[in-house]
């Protein structure tokens, strides 16, 4: 089973992917920052990482930069869940390293098609 | 698969709240002078996350303010813009809007469109200071839902980025033709209506051909022709195209991407069934109402009642004989004590939940009274029990309300006294004994002891100057004692003071006051853990068991003769360690018969209640145990003396004293007067 790490501040958002991702046999793991991400992505490999943009600590570009450093995350997809899909977060998004986005918000029915294209 | 969002509701609300909560303690310790960048950044998530969340699971009445605040946030982030108080001011009344909002959806409470739309517009003209010349009148019905109509038709209207104000007027011609809901997405900038109605699509497109090119509005009918919106208010069901347009894009080529991995099959997904999911999905947290937990409480409690029974009847077996069935009655009563204690903590709640509204309380008023009041809280994680923490809420807001109103004084005059211009107002709560403990106090004016001895003169009560301080202050607990032409003479305490004494004792607690005048006070509220279990001691008269709270008993003992005096006509006195205190005969109080008339024969318990001391006369010492308080006036009627009753472990229904009343009662009774004069 492929196991998913969920980075999200928000409880109830994170509530909700974890719960998506579940139903659809997922294994998912639960971060509250990318602080805690980081810290959970040294000790478990992961097979597809969702984080948001907007969090304490550690914003979602600075953790998917600090993923990318590590040789286990090099080719692992990375989704961005962000708010604004513009052209700067874009470009911002694909500098990083990330394997791509999915605008906020989203329905949990397109969250299990992102996932599945990835995965 | 469908993926029902609407259990996500709650721990939404929950998490919305705890958001509204901490923004409005990061706006009232913000640093306007040089506000800490993330404080700013707190500030933006919090603006951020509710609307992302509100977003997600439809309650698109949040997301108005919440993306202006975001909009003005991301301004001062950047650094656009200046945190000022007009900011701070803004933000906090936008918290007082979204909370409104929040409990409209959550309790379906009353929500004050009109108010919505001014905070609203005071937003966008922060944001954008020209909006204001053209700020239209807000369009509230966003969220009219499609309760009441019964349309025929549904139909997603697509529009491009517009102006609010064209927008707003289309939305509400459109609103005329059905019911609309409004979905916005923010990230491309673009709007889907969606419009519950009986017109067809021709109709539509020439009401917004007054705004817009015919091509630029996309017209989709929904396939719920039964006009339930709640199935349709998807804003992302319309066919759209592009990836893009979907919502999410890559940033690589995927089958590179899959490529590069070992070579796999596509992952085939099994159907994972509705309940296995239910079971997988984690929550630190599951929300119970309280009549369940009261329900435990209440099971658990008579538990403890049939194990005190067993235990009671196992008493006359030899130890000796039946040594593994009396340990395991003394585990199952352990148990059970322990089983009760978890159950009582499910109702405990933290004391913040009543201080988390003093800040803003101490913030208003001192501004509006032209004071300086630094607010400092201690303690707030103290747990106390549900029932109480909701019935503390009014006596606490009272006094500290005094405490500014009365208490702290203005800068100038505290400057001439040689104080600090800004005052001191202290909350804080503390576990003491089997009691929570809160105080108040600060560094005010203090009581005045002269002013109120005059006023109560006054009020025709007789009082000699030679009472102690303690007892002046207690004057003003008096019923009717404060009248508003008091307020402004004597530093006005004492308004409504006599309700607060009530409804704190009431709750089986105490109020105390402690001043010097010119130097402040300190008003201490105790209150019991809980209300629903007691310590208690059983005491015998005759056939009846009363119990006492043990936290008012001090001690116990058997009287000597020579250390009891008779006062003529007026009862006893005994002499303990050092003072007199009267003795009050159980019998005598609830008028049953008693084993022993002389008090050598019987046992003396000292108890207390708000510095009231006297000896309690009975026959006999029962033991000490655990005992579920039942309440008796909801069960028969207020009874004098008594706060409940409880049910003993050999089925018998005993009442249980209540000592503050008792001690009270008694007490202005004269006879005891002439016992003070004595010590």
């Amino acid at each position: 089973m492929k196991t998913i790490l969920a980075v999200d501040d928000s409880r109830s958002l994170r509530q909700m992917v974890s719960f998506t991702l579940k139903t659809a046999g997922f294994n998912v793991v639960e971060a509250v920052d990318g602080v805690e991400a980081l810290n959970l992505s040294k000790t478990q490999q992961f097979d597809l990482v969702l984080t948001d943009q907007n969090m304490p600590r550690m914003d979602g570009l600075t953790l998917i930069e600090n993923l990318r450093g590590q040789l286990a995350y090099r080719k692992t997809p990375i989704l961005m869940l962000t708010t604004e899909a513009n052209d700067d977060m874009k470009a911002k998004g694909r500098a990083a390293g990330a394997t791509g986005w999915l605008v906020k918000p989203f329905d949990p029915e397109r969250l299990i098609a992102v996932v599945n294209k990835v995965l | 698969m469908a993926i029902d969002l609407s259990q996500f509701s709650e721990i939404f609300f929950d998490e919305t709240e705890e958001l509204l909560g901490d923004l409005e303690k990061l706006l009232l310790t913000v640093n306007l002078a040089a506000p800490d960048p993330e404080d700013i950044n707190a500030i933006f998530r919090i603006a951020h996350s509710i609307k992302g969340g509100a977003a997600t699971f439809g309650f698109s009445e949040l997301i108005d303010i919440t993306h202006a605040l975001e909009s003005m946030m991301d301004k001062i982030r950047r650094g656009d813009e200046q945190f000022t108080g007009e900011h701070q001011e803004v933000l906090l009344q936008s918290r007082d809007v979204l909370k409104m909002q929040l409990n409209g959806l959550r309790f379906n409470t009353l929500v004050d469109a009109e108010k919505i739309a001014a905070v609203k517009m005071v937003l966008e003209a922060m944001i954008d200071p020209q909006v204001l010349m053209s700020a239209p009148k807000v369009f509230n019905a966003i969220t009219e839902q499609s309760s009441a109509g019964n349309y025929t038709k549904c139909f997603y209207i697509e529009l491009p980025e517009m102006a609010v104000k064209d927008l707003d007027a289309l939305s509400e011609e459109l609103s005329l033709l059905g019911n609309l809901i409004r979905h916005t997405d923010y990230a491309k900038k673009s709007t889907i209506l969606e419009l519950v109605t009986d017109t067809g699509e021709g109709e539509i497109l020439a009401l917004c051909s007054f705004i817009l090119e015919p091509d630029e509005v996309k017209i989709t009918a929904c396939h719920s022709g039964d006009g339930d919106s709640q199935q349709a208010a998807k804003p992302a069901k319309p066919a759209l195209e592009s990836e893009d347009d979907l919502g999410f894009g890559f940033f690589v080529d995927l089958d590179e991407l899959s490529n590069e991995e070992k070579p796999k099959p596509l992952p085939v997904i099994e159907p994972v069934k509705a309940e296995a999911a239910a079971v997988s999905f984690e929550s630190s947290t599951i929300r119970v109402s309280v009549e369940k937990v009261d329900q435990l409480i209440n099971l658990v409690g008579e538990l403890v009642i049939t194990h005190a029974m067993i235990a009671k009847r196992a008493e006359v077996l030899e130890l000796s004989q039946y040594e593994k069935l009396l340990n395991g009655i003394t585990q199952l009563g352990q148990n059970s004590r322990d089983l009760q204690e978890a159950a009582m903590s499910m109702r405990m709640m933290p004391i913040d939940v009543v201080f988390s509204r003093f800040p803003r309380m101490v913030r208003e008023l001192s501004a509006k009274l032209g004071k300086q009041i630094n607010l400092v809280v201690q303690g707030n994680t103290i747990e106390l029990d549900k029932g109480l923490i909701e019935k503390i809420v009014d006596p606490l807001t009272h006094l500290v309300r005094n405490s500014i109103d009365h208490g702290i004084e203005r800068p100038d005059i505290r400057r001439q006294k040689g104080k600090s211009e800004a005052g001191r107002l202290a909350l804080s709560a503390m576990h003491r004994g089997g009691h929570v403990v809160i105080e108040i106090s600060d560094d005010g004016a203090g009581l005045n002891r002269a002013k109120i001895l005059e006023k109560a003169r006054a009020e025709g009560n007789l009082v000699a100057d030679s009472l102690t301080d303690d007892e002046v202050w207690q004057l003003i607990f008096a019923p009717g004692f404060s009248t508003a032409e008091v307020v402004t003479d004597l530093s006005g305490r004492g308004v409504g003071m006599d309700v607060v004494k009530r409804n704190i004792m009431s709750l089986g607690g105490a109020v105390n006051i402690r001043s010097i005048e010119g130097v402040g006070t300190i008003t201490t509220v105790s209150l019991p853990l809980t209300l629903a279990i007691l310590d208690g001691m059983s005491v015998k008269v005759g056939e009846e068991t009363y119990i006492l709270p043990l936290s008012s008993v001090i001690e116990s003992f058997q009287p000597s003769a020579d250390h009891i005096k008779e006062i003529s006509g007026q009862g006893s006195v005994i002499y303990v360690r050092g003072e007199y205190l009267p003795v009050l005969p159980l019998f005598e109080i609830f008028n049953t018969p008693s084993r022993h008339l002389q008090l050598e024969d019987g046992i003396l318990v000292v108890i207390i209640s708000e510095d009231r001391k006297a000896a309690l006369f009975v026959d006999d010492l029962v033991g000490q145990q655990q005992i579920v308080v039942k309440n008796i006036e909801s069960n028969y009627r207020k009874v004098p003396y008594i706060s409940g009753a409880t049910i003993m472990g050999d089925g018998r229904v005993s009442l249980i004293i209540d000592v503050g009343d008792l001690l009270r009662r008694r007490y202005t009774r004269s006879s005891f007067d002439s016992s003070r004069a004595i010590a």
